[in-house]
């Protein structure tokens, strides 16, 4: 498995986002699943976090205007749920389960060891904007703990060695 | 037991439509479209099945709340979230075999006459959410789902949504706003989804392990199904075992088996050679249970006779090297997190357990604050909230401190005072654990 790293759109380019013809289209396909529009909500900030590597304001008036939502009611969705990014995240985002199963079956010695590789605590990057850590809730992996998981991909059963190993793929991969 | 559910692990390429289908696969949406939903739903009253997602609520009789009359539409989601820790049953399901909650999904849309189902998938499941688009994309392409399916002249489409980080979007009304496209908070029962759901429609909500049931009871009939287990907790469960065992994973067993055997046979034992201290019979939901109640059996019945319950099927395992107080603590970090704030006993009780064990951890505990503890479970459980999560963190933390009492006792009695510059009074400002462990 190779995680890819994200592409993150810098600030300046996302205060004004218009969206292009594909990307249109392919809200336009989301809406049509749903009796609402407002229903599109998630899938379109789904597809705009892809395309953009996060939520900026910009995006959110974008949005906004094309779910015939107020940009304040878009917002207060997207501060709701954990996953969207509200400030531009690192390469690649290092999400470890901080819950009970991971916690006692070595997880928390997996964050101490990350915290002093990375000289970094929960919810910060490092300074060349490669990683970044975050602590997050049970990842439903529980089996298989300590669970990590990297932008879209699960990394399970670690140990620090393998950890390490991951962490030097991913910086080839940079 | 034979494996039912989780038949597909370790068979090749089990994910392909082609091996599905080779193994018998959607001859139970033909027999549902040959005899109609009306037969449907009485196959899966007969079978007793309950739902897998925590309440054990009875199938078939969620199925037979939807209004007969009512005008249309209706919608079936199936229930993907899976965030209740220690809870991986799920994902083990739609890795292996995604066509089998494909086919469940269409029968169960069938009998309740829905044209349009939704599985709503937790965010970080990508991987999982991409297998199910795949199997979905199959079928249409063989003409199981879509327009007219096989010449039967009912239509079902069945689309993927993504959900974005929120245990609490796992709760049906909660679920269903998100669906929506708002901010995931639970509403008030009733009016009850079966009747008034998803844009104001009759909506059935059920687990993805409940939906794979479905296909089964279809092609081998209730009577088969309802021999498996014990009566009223019919047919193969899986059960989700992490902790301190020998081999975590997820295990296909009969309803009714003792958690001894879920842990010593078929888990191998404490890890370690440790001895067993507690376990969580249903995820971090249920109340703990302790050592010498590992004899009790693994079913809804016999989990509320022993006041706990058997939940998603998450067991676990806990050895006595733990200290309740940290465990306490790291489930009431969670509650905290996730709470979505509108009712107050559940928001404010939440943080406020969470500051005491931090506190608590930290060494400076106070003699009044298990029974603090207590109290503000209390006055969160049982009704006094408008969904269950209030009682998902007070009943775990209240059942920590009445078993496991000598822990707590232990750490206050050897604590010290808080240090004289902070205030002794809540919010807690010091060290945040956050890991309880
Ligand atoms: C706080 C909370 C979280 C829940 N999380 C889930 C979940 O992740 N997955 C699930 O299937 N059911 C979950 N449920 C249960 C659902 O509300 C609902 O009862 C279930 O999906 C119904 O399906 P079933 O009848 O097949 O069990 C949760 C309930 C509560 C109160
Ligand atoms: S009990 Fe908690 S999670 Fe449920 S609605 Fe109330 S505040 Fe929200
Ligand atoms: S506790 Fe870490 S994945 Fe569930």
């Amino acid at each position: 498995m190779t995680t890819c790293p994200l592409v993150v759109a810098p600030p300046e380019t996302t205060a004004n986002v218009t969206f292009d013809k594909t990307m249109d289209d392919r809200i336009g396909e989301v809406m049509r699943r749903y009796p609402t529009r407002r229903a599109a909500l998630l899938p379109v900030l789904w597809l705009c976090q892809e395309r953009f590597g996060w939520i900026s304001p910009g995006v959110i008036s974008a949005v906004a205007e094309r779910l015939g939502d107020s940009p304040a009611f878009v917002d207060g969705v997207v501060s709701f749920y954990t996953m969207y990014h509200t400030s531009p995240p690192a390469r690649y985002v290092l999400q470890v389960c901080t819950t009970l199963s991971c916690s006692v079956c070595g997880g928390r010695e997996l964050v101490e060891h990350l915290k002093a590789k990375l000289g970094v605590g929960f919810g910060e990057k490092t300074p060349d904007g490669s990683f970044q850590l975050v602590g997050v809730q049970c990842l439903g992996a529980c089996g298989n703990a300590p669970v990590i998981q990297v932008n879209d991909d699960y990394y399970e059963n670690l140990t620090p060695q393998r950890l390490d190993a991951m962490l030097d793929e991913l910086r080839e991969g940079r | 037991m034979e494996s039912v559910l989780l038949r597909a692990r370790g068979v090749s390429d089990s994910r392909s439509i082609a091996t599905y289908l080779a193994a018998g696969g959607y001859e139970g949406w033909k027999k549902a479209l040959g005899v109609g939903p009306d037969a449907v739903v009485k196959e899966v009253l007969d079978s007793e099945l309950r739902g897998r997602g925590g309440a054990g609520f009875p199938t078939g009789r969620k199925w037979s709340f939807v209004p007969k009359d009512h005008p249309g539409p209706r919608y079936l989601i199936c229930n993907a979230d899976e965030s209740e820790p220690g809870t991986f049953k799920d994902r083990e399901i739609i890795e292996h075999d995604p066509h089998q909650v494909i086919e469940g999904i269409a029968i169960a849309s069938f009998a309740i006459k829905a044209n349009t189902a939704y599985i709503y998938i937790r965010g970080e499941f990508v991987r999982w959410a991409k297998i199910l688009e795949k199997a979905i994309a199959e079928a249409r392409a063989q003409g199981l789902l879509g327009t007219n399916v096989l010449s039967s002249g009912f239509d079902l489409d069945i689309w993927v949504h993504r959900g974005a980080g929120a245990y609490i979007c796992g709760e049906e009304t909660a679920l269903i706003e998100s669906l929506e496209g708002k901010r995931g908070f639970p509403r008030l029962k009733p009016p009850f989804p079966a009747v008034v759901g998803a844009f104001g429609k009759p909506t059935v909500v059920n687990n993805v392990e409940t939906l794979a049931c479905v296909p089964h009871i279809m092609t081998r009939g209730a009577t088969w199904f309802a021999s498996i287990g014990r009566p009223r907790n019919t047919g193969p469960k899986l059960f989700c075992v992490s902790g301190h065992v020998n081999r975590p994973g997820v295990y296909e067993l009969p309803l009714g088996v003792t958690f001894r055997e879920i842990i010593e046979e078929h888990c191998g034992g404490i890890k370690g050679g440790r001895k067993l201290k507690a376990f969580f019979p249903g995820g971090s939901s249920a109340p703990i249970m302790t050592a010498e109640e590992v004899d009790v059996r693994a079913d809804f019945d016999a989990c509320a006779e022993a006041h706990t319950m058997l939940g998603s099927g998450g067991v676990i395992v806990l050895d006595d090297s733990v200290d309740m107080v940290n465990v306490a603590d790291n489930i009431a970090h969670f509650y905290a997190h996730e709470s979505c704030g509108q009712c107050t006993p559940c928001r404010e009780g939440s943080d406020w357990c969470a500051d005491i064990l931090d506190r608590i951890a930290a060494g400076h505990g106070r003699s009044a604050d298990p029974d603090t503890l207590l109290r503000i479970c209390r006055f969160s459980s049982e009704g006094m909230t408008i969904c269950p999560l209030g009682d998902a963190y007070a009943l775990p933390i209240s059942s920590m401190v009445n078993k496991f009492r000598a822990d707590f006792e232990r750490r206050i009695a050897g604590a010290s005072p808080l240090p004289p510059k902070k205030l002794p009074v809540l919010p807690w400002t010091g060290p945040r654990p956050g890991f309880g462990i």
